[in-house]
């Protein structure tokens, strides 16, 4: 009963046919049907092992640095299929962009973690490049905390203005997308309460794919939710309808907390 | 039960009693070697050493000025080869061929190397390098020592990025870097102190061979600094020099031991604290 979830938009940032995943041979995801609104939030919720970080993971083709992992099907990407063998990766990752569950700065300064990004694709002034990391850092919501020490590493950082950091770095090479992998999992409230507001003021200029294994958070900050389980796309809608309404039974037993 | 516990009681007396006994004897060994090296070695330092050339068989006094200043340039040669080769081929085990076939015979090969007498290198470098260039040179040297520092670097270096979480790796790869700049731009970076503790401990290994350099660098009684001529050395002259009737050459033997225990126990020790100062941040 593999549902054929749409939303209601006509120009998807992401649009998902028929994709299905695997480790070797077990197979980690089914013939998923889906769309990604275009700036949007859309949130994936489900158990652990029910494939949500992995259908994230092929947004950007971060599978690909392992061999033995492959994936069949389509994911059209402004025109053009990301799963095309000719497809140059990374600049699909330039254009999606990816924060992890842990805070992950590189071992470099504050300054240089973002403009390492920038550097790859654009060559910038020096003082474009310092207009652009002000620019990131702003957006980020971390310009005020660390404006006057961007020289420092930036691993001197908390973990949550690490991880916003990271956010920062994604937004810095201006992609259309960024993909949060449970980026507060690792996160105190008051951090994990920054980035939730961060994710609402991101989605004016991105779209945003999140996968959250905590169902407040997607109902707080998506505008669609994704439910999946054992590699399957159960059911995907407006947020509020699939908390309020959901149309499969087992979708309202994860929500209401029955398993999961 | 009483009898019990005070049986248990006298084997661990036993047992901690033979540990000891085992550690002072392994101290003591060491202990006696430092003491002879330090009294004999300081009672032969002089102005005179570093100042002066080796001397010739029978004449008073001399050096081995010519020998540090032989020792330092084969050194420092056979690093400017390793380094960079060693890094890399460290980068290619962990970032490229990882689990392919080919990275698993290098590293295979590697740890061959790292086991293989130093006097097999010696002969091999003679027989390919000595014997073809038509003689003895200080190239031939830093290219024997060089083989041998090359597998320690790679394995440090293959080690160090190998603790590189995943995790750091990706976030190089998400914002769409390609695989050379996550390499040398993120997690190289990120062990940095790692591999340069690697490519240290390397030189320090190799700072004390003696046969690799018989066969390839030779000795020279004379100060040169032409790196295509036979060369003087510190490893070799002590040897030659400790086997000798002659007072003098004997007491710079020892005086030139101590300069090369001196140099790696300040590596050995510089690496140990600079690596814990760089934890406890």
């Amino acid at each position: 009963m593999s549902a054929q979830a749409t939303t209601s938009s006509q120009d998807p940032a992401l649009l998902v046919r028929n994709l299905s995943f695997y480790y070797g041979d077990f197979k980690g995801l089914s013939n998923i049907n889906m769309e990604v609104a275009r700036n949007k939030v859309t949130a994936f919720i489900g158990p652990s092992g029910c494939g949500k970080s992995t259908l994230l993971r092929t947004f950007n083709r971060m599978y690909d640095l392992y061999p033995g992992q492959r994936a069949e099907g389509d994911i059209m990407f402004n025109g053009k299929n990301l799963l095309d063998k000719k497809q140059d990766v990374n600049l699909v990752r330039a254009k999606i962009g990816m924060v992890f569950q842990k805070p992950t700065p590189f071992p470099m300064t504050i300054y240089e973690n973002i403009a390492f990004g920038v550097r790859l694709y654009e060559r910038l002034s020096k003082s474009a490049m310092d207009d652009r990391v002000e620019w990131a850092l702003k957006k980020a919501a971390l310009w005020g905390e660390v404006k006057d020490k961007l020289q420092q590493n930036g691993l001197s950082l908390s973990g949550g203005q690490q991880q916003r950091l990271c956010i920062a770095r994604a937004v810095a090479v201006k992609p259309d997308i960024v993909l949060l992998d449970e980026p507060t999992s690792a996160l105190d409230p008051i951090s994990t309460a920054k980035i939730e507001e961060l994710i609402y003021e991101l989605k004016v200029d991105y779209t945003i794919a999140i996968v959250t294994h905590n169902m407040q958070q997607a109902a707080r900050i998506s505008d669609y939710t994704a439910f999946m389980y054992l590699g399957e796309l159960i059911e995907m809608d407006e947020t509020d309808q699939l908390f309020l309404k959901p149309r499969v039974k087992q979708t309202e037993d994860y929500i209401t907390g029955r398993f999961g | 039960m009483m009898n019990l516990y005070t049986r248990r009681i006298w084997i661990n007396r036993i047992g901690i009693t033979l540990s000891m006994v085992a550690m002072s004897l392994g101290l003591i060994g060491l202990m006696w070697i430092l003491w002879t090296l330090f009294s004999r070695g300081f009672a032969a330092l002089s102005i005179d050493m570093f100042t002066q050339d080796t001397p010739a068989p029978g004449s008073e006094g001399g050096g081995l000025r010519n020998a540090i200043v032989g020792s330092g340039l084969i050194l420092l040669f056979s690093m400017l080869i390793s380094t960079p080769i060693g890094i890399l081929a460290g980068i290619y085990l962990a970032e490229y061929g990882r689990i392919s076939k080919f990275a698993s015979f290098t590293r295979f090969m590697t740890d061959i190397m790292l086991s293989a007498p130093s006097i097999v290198i010696g002969l091999f470098v003679y027989a390919i390098f000595v014997v073809k260039t038509g003689g003895f040179s200080g190239w031939a040297g830093s290219l024997a020592l060089a083989l041998i520092a090359i597998p320690v670097v790679v394995r440090t270096t293959e080690n160090m990025l190998k603790l590189v979480p995943t995790s750091l790796r990706e976030a190089a790869f998400a914002v769409g870097a390609p695989r050379w700049q996550v390499s040398l731009k993120v997690t190289l970076r990120a062990v940095k102190s790692g591999v340069v503790t690697g490519v240290l401990l390397a030189m320090a290994r190799i700072t004390g061979e003696t046969a690799p350099l018989l066969f390839t660098a030779l000795n020279n009684q004379f100060f040169s600094a032409q790196m295509s001529e036979p060369m003087a050395n510190l490893p070799v002259v002590i040897f030659q020099f400790a086997l000798s009737p002659y007072d003098n050459w004997i007491n710079l033997a020892w005086g030139g031991a101590l300069l090369i225990a001196l140099l790696v126990l300040a590596v050995n020790i510089g690496v140990r604290v600079a690596f814990r100062q760089k934890i406890k941040r």
